[in-house]
């Protein structure tokens, strides 16, 4: 029984490991052959803000494996009477096996995992942590790259208050990766992840200016300003808009870049991209299902077979 | 210490706080909650020259002796302080303050979008101590790195 909270919670090697039974998961995640393992199980998939792919591809996951999932919002439910998170969490430990939660507020992932006995997995956590996204994410890197080791990775856009990128930057850094960090000076990322970045012998260099570092890059990973976690109107106005991708801004890129977004996208990836080589945020965005489907095998104690039939 | 003698008598019974960083001991007074209600002194000189660490705070708590768990709440913002437990005007035990891995109840985070901000959340506060030196506390829940002042202002 394990939690998955913050990538500090895995190795290297249980990436590598994870991503190995990802792999070997695919054809069930594309529907093509039924592998019942997590039969007779029980997701708790508590969704305390709006997500479209990860409570779909997690929900997906558990029943192309034959596990069922239930679900909380927290319209509707006991929540908007002010229910504590341990309250609500005692109660989803009695209705499932497994819980996957997404909060507003930062630490609630950890929060509920103390708080239960049940493995927990952090689906996001406001401006906190992402794991389960940053799983798929390695996943697209290195099914497109066939390596996570040196890679040159551009992270683009909200870097302050996007949780996909914290996390990922971690993890990358783990690979040896060359990081560069683009956004607008006000949505720069945090300097306690800089700090840690750095003096964990990183690479990192910041900037402002996205089309300089095109041509060198692996993968460019875009994010978006996210307006909802600005507390001012006028701040995010500011900013928004400010990098937008065009088809033609990848004339002098690599020819094996890739091009990731965590989505939902705004207006900072032109749907010219989409029919470029580049564009990997469809691909990705499908990665949630196999991904999801190792961790919750690993994070429920099932084997899965060398040879999934 | 010939000086701070001079500054302030020996006391007959309790605790002194010395090496406290010089402008912290009204925040060791409020972390300690001793200054309020107590009938006896207590002795605080603050900003006097020190051959260990440049200037310092010193702080003599008359006829109260502190325990180890509440010294160690000065951990956060006075580390190196040394403790001595007076009884009849000789020092009758020394205690190191010791910061240790986590810090339960002993402050609240002070991210207004951590999770332990709800207070009607039963689990524990806690914090783990990332450095000693430089000092770098961070929530266990949330992993905010702490502003040290506004912990001070944060003691449960």
């Amino acid at each position: 029984m394990s939690d998955l909270i913050t990538m500090d919670d895995l190795s290297n090697s249980e990436i590598v490991e994870i991503l190995d039974t990802a792999t070997r998961l695919l054809p069930v995640a594309k529907g093509e052959i039924y592998a019942p393992l997590l039969a007779g199980k029980v997701l708790g998939n508590l969704f305390f803000e709006n997500s479209t792919r990860t409570r779909m591809s997690f929900e997906s996951a558990m029943k192309r494996l034959g596990g069922e999932v239930i679900n909380l919002s927290s319209i509707g439910s006991s929540v908007s009477k002010g229910e504590t998170l341990y309250d609500t969490m005692q109660m989803v430990q009695g209705y499932s096996d497994i819980a996957v939660i997404r909060h507003p507020n930062q630490g609630a992932a950890q929060y509920s995992a103390d708080a239960v006995d049940i493995p927990v997995l952090n689906a996001g956590d406001g401006a906190g942590n992402h794991p389960t996204q940053t799983i798929l994410d390695l996943f697209t890197i290195r099914q497109s790259h066939g390596t996570l080791e040196d890679l040159n990775v551009v992270l683009v856009g909200d870097l302050r208050y996007g949780r996909t990128t914290h996390s990922l930057s971690h993890a990358l850094m783990r690979f040896g990766a060359k990081l560069t960090l683009i956004s607008p000076k006000g949505l720069r990322m945090p300097e306690e992840i800089v700090s840690d970045l750095t003096a964990a012998g990183g690479d990192v260099s910041e900037s402002e200016d996205m089309a300089g570092a095109i041509s060198d890059a692996d993968v460019i990973y875009m994010t978006r300003i996210q307006k909802e976690r600005f507390p001012d109107e006028d701040e995010y106005i500011k900013v928004a808009g400010i990098y937008k991708m065009t088809a033609s801004d990848l004339s002098g890129a690599k020819g094996s870049m890739i091009v990731m977004h965590p989505l939902p996208r705004v207006d900072e990836i032109d749907p010219s991209v989409d029919a470029t080589k580049h564009a990997a945020y469809f691909d990705q965005a499908f990665n949630g299902v196999p991904t999801r489907m190792a961790l919750l095998c690993r994070s429920l104690d099932v084997k899965v077979p060398k040879k999934v039939k | 210490m010939m000086t701070e003698m001079r500054r302030v008598t020996a006391i007959c019974n309790g605790t002194v706080v010395d090496h406290i960083p010089a402008g912290r001991a009204l925040q060791v007074m409020q972390m300690l909650r001793i200054n309020v209600g107590r009938s006896s002194p207590i002795s605080l000189v603050m900003n006097v020259p020190s051959g260990k660490v440049g200037r310092k705070d010193v702080l003599k708590i008359e006829d109260r002796e502190l325990t180890q768990k509440e010294l160690d709440r000065l951990a956060l913002i006075a580390p190196h302080a040394s403790v001595a437990i007076i009884r009849n005007y000789g020092v009758a035990e020394k205690r190191q303050i010791q910061l240790g891995e986590e810090l339960i109840n002993i402050a609240r985070c002070s991210f207004s979008n951590c999770i332990t901000q709800n207070s009607r959340e039963p689990l524990p506060h806690k914090l783990r101590v990332v450095s000693e030196d430089p000092l770098d506390v961070r929530c266990s829940y949330c992993g905010r790195t702490q502003n040290i002042d506004e912990l001070a202002e944060s003691i449960l």
